[in-house]
């Protein structure tokens, strides 16, 4: 672009001196904003850090074992996550043991069943669609259905249907992507030495896309862990002290009794609603970490 | 449950290769026939599965409908849509003009746009375009930790750091509880969703139009914001019409940083309610089944479900109208 005439006029010389000053100028511009959008991006990091150091720094004197131990309290300094961490737990183990089995199903049927047909098509963007309703609509979904017509009422049960409703569509997409990767040949291979269609997604596809369907399925969980306004529309009970026996006893989970702290007015409740905020997230790393350790270790033993 | 049906017939399958299969007998004792009874008891299983999540819509919208009729029978329809008074617990006075929620929702998806757009898309571009892959790979897994971050802890973060230590200072006039902070909470929340789903629709743009740019002396900026950008629209535009959408039903943040009180919003640093936290502050009391209050928590939610179905189908159809096909 630069390379100079020798012998050329002086107007030549004198656009490609502007040329030359342009192209300064535009690298320069490059070089900024080479710089701008790695700020950008690392104000990411900034705001999870600056979010956590507030968090620990307010939450870190009221962590102890007996915060979740003891139950929740009129008093900050008697009050506990008990009755929250097990129902979270309650509701969580429920809430997997139904939208699993069913989010697989769905997934298999979509990806391995279904003929390519407008009703497929019709399901495909109908999940689409469910997975972008906000949560708080399933609350009302909850508490109309389950909660009133099915006369439940306010219980463990109807949290965990909601919760499982909530998750299926994350579910069923994650499952049929990880469905999805598993090469055609596999299924061929299995077709070819005369396995049905069910045989096949039972004992290699399925086998095969494990890994991605469970990595997904966590995700979708540790989300579900987090969610709080469905659980307040459907029925979650705000004061709970006793220990949850049953399907079909009232309930309060981690989010709700951090929600329920957060409100209140007194210093003493926000610092024990940052210790309730630390549990959470810690049950969530945790849950975050073996999907990542899974992940890594299906990519490891990949076999294609 | 399919299994124990076709389980006999697997293991001869698997173990027995294809060439010493016997030819087909007057007698089938190969079992195929429960086979295929198993085969289609399976197909009904799955097909039900899948079925659920139409039953999900379908469930949806009767409970809203339902209730929304019901409430509009009592109130006006037209009053709802154009009041701008909400003062649904004022006894005596009651008035049920959605307007008031509406703008409030609308407001905090707005300016919560104002972060996550630029930021989102920057990072996009930097993760995309500029990033080596070693420095993708330890940027990457933050974006995905903060989308991780329930909303809940962000509604704490706005109202305990975002309101008093940031606002305050800058703004002293703010509210303890504000829309801005509210709003910033929410452009935070889904910034990551705007730069992983625009990183992706960058990615797709092939490489051939980068190398034609770079060939004609273009600098990285030049090739990123005036090639592979405009290349990548339809999905950049998707990608931020689903914030827009995930910040109008977001609920915590909104419930807990930007107060109760119900006016249509003018001031962000003063508090107005919106749609979702209206929901939430309903349930935190006690609300009565079957009064107006509790049938006008499903007229707002219908109004809320047809806000973000829309977004969400305009977003896919973007997406599918204006994709830039390459070869």
């Amino acid at each position: 672009m630069s390379a100079s005439v020798p012998g050329a006029a002086a107007s030549v010389e004198k656009t490609q001196l502007a040329q030359t000053r342009r192209l300064a100028a535009r690298q320069t511009v490059a070089r900024v904003f080479n710089v701008v959008f790695l700020l950008a991006t690392c104000f990411a990091i900034f705001a999870l850090a600056v979010l956590l150091w507030t968090i620990v720094g307010r939450g870190w004197d009221w962590l102890s074992w007996d915060l979740i131990t003891r139950m929740p309290s009129r008093k900050a300094e008697q009050s506990g996550l008990n009755s929250a961490v097990l129902g979270t737990i309650w509701v969580i183990s429920l809430t997997s043991l139904i939208a699993f089995p069913l989010g697989v199903g769905a997934a298999i049927y979509l990806e391995e069943y279904a003929p390519p047909s407008r009703w497929t098509k019709i399901l495909q963007v109908n999940i689409a669609n469910l997975s972008g309703v906000p949560s708080v609509v399933y609350g009302l979904l909850g508490l109309g259905i389950f909660a009133e017509m099915l006369h439940l009422g306010r219980v463990i049960l109807v949290g965990a249907l909601t919760m499982a409703v909530l998750s299926l569509p994350v579910i069923i997409i994650a499952s049929q992507e990880a469905i999805r990767a598993v090469p055609w040949s596999l299924r061929e291979a299995a077709f070819g030495v005369g396995a049905t269609k069910w045989q096949v997604a039972r004992h290699h596809v399925l086998p095969a896309a494990f890994p991605g369907i469970l990595t997904g399925t966590i995700l979708a969980i540790s989300r579900a862990i987090g969610e709080t306004a469905p659980l307040l529309v459907a029925g979650a009970s705000a004061y709970v002290a006793t220990r949850p026996d049953s399907f079909f006893d009232s309930y309060t989970t981690l989010p709700i009794q951090i929600y329920n702290w957060t409100a209140l007015p007194q210093k003493e409740f926000r610092s024990l609603a940052a210790a309730g905020i630390i549990v959470l997230l810690l049950l969530l790393l945790t849950m975050n970490s073996v999907a990542i350790i899974l992940r890594q270790r299906a990519t490891r033993k990949a076999r294609w | 449950m399919g299994e124990g049906l076709a389980g006999e017939a697997t293991g001869q399958v698997s173990s027995v290769p294809a060439r010493a299969r016997p030819p087909a007998q007057p007698f089938d004792l190969s079992g195929a026939e429960r086979r295929d009874l198993g085969e289609r008891l399976v197909g009904i299983v799955l097909f039900a599965c899948a079925a659920i999540s139409v039953l999900t819509t379908v469930g949806i919208l009767f409970i809203l409908l339902e209730r929304a009729i019901e409430f509009f029978a009592e109130v006006s329809i037209i009053d709802f849509l154009t009041g701008t008074q909400w003062t649904p617990l004022f006894k005596g006075q009651e008035s049920f003009g959605v307007l008031a929620l509406v703008s409030a929702t609308l407001m905090i998806g707005a300016l919560s746009m104002l972060v996550a757009i630029p930021l989102g898309l920057m990072s996009a571009i930097y993760l995309s375009e500029y990033a080596r892959p070693g420095v993708r790979a330890v940027l990457k897994p933050f974006l995905e930790l903060l989308a991780g971050i329930p909303t809940i802890v962000y509604g704490y973060f706005a109202l305990t750091f975002i309101t008093p230590e940031v606002l305050k200072p800058l703004f002293p006039e703010t509210k303890p509880f504000n829309v801005l902070s509210a709003s910033i909470a929410v452009g935070i929340m889904v910034l990551p969703m705007v730069a992983s789903l625009s990183e992706d629709a960058l990615r797709a743009v092939p490489r051939s139009l980068r190398e034609g740019a770079y060939a004609v002396g273009a600098t990285k900026f030049e090739v990123s914001t005036r090639v592979i950008v405009p290349a990548a629209l339809s999905g950049i535009v998707a990608s931020i019409i689903l914030a827009v959408s995930r910040a109008i039903g977001e609920t915590m943040i909104v419930a807990i940083a930007s107060g109760s009180r119900a006016q249509v919003a003018k001031d962000p640093l003063d508090g107005a309610q919106a749609m979702t936290g209206y929901i939430v502050q309903v349930f935190s009391g006690d609300v009565v089944s079957g009064s107006v209050v509790y049938k006008s928590l499903f007229a707002v939610g219908l109004l809320l479900f047809a806000m973000t179905l829309l977004m969400n189908i305009f977003s896919q159809w973007v997406v599918t109208r204006f994709r830039e096909v390459y070869q």
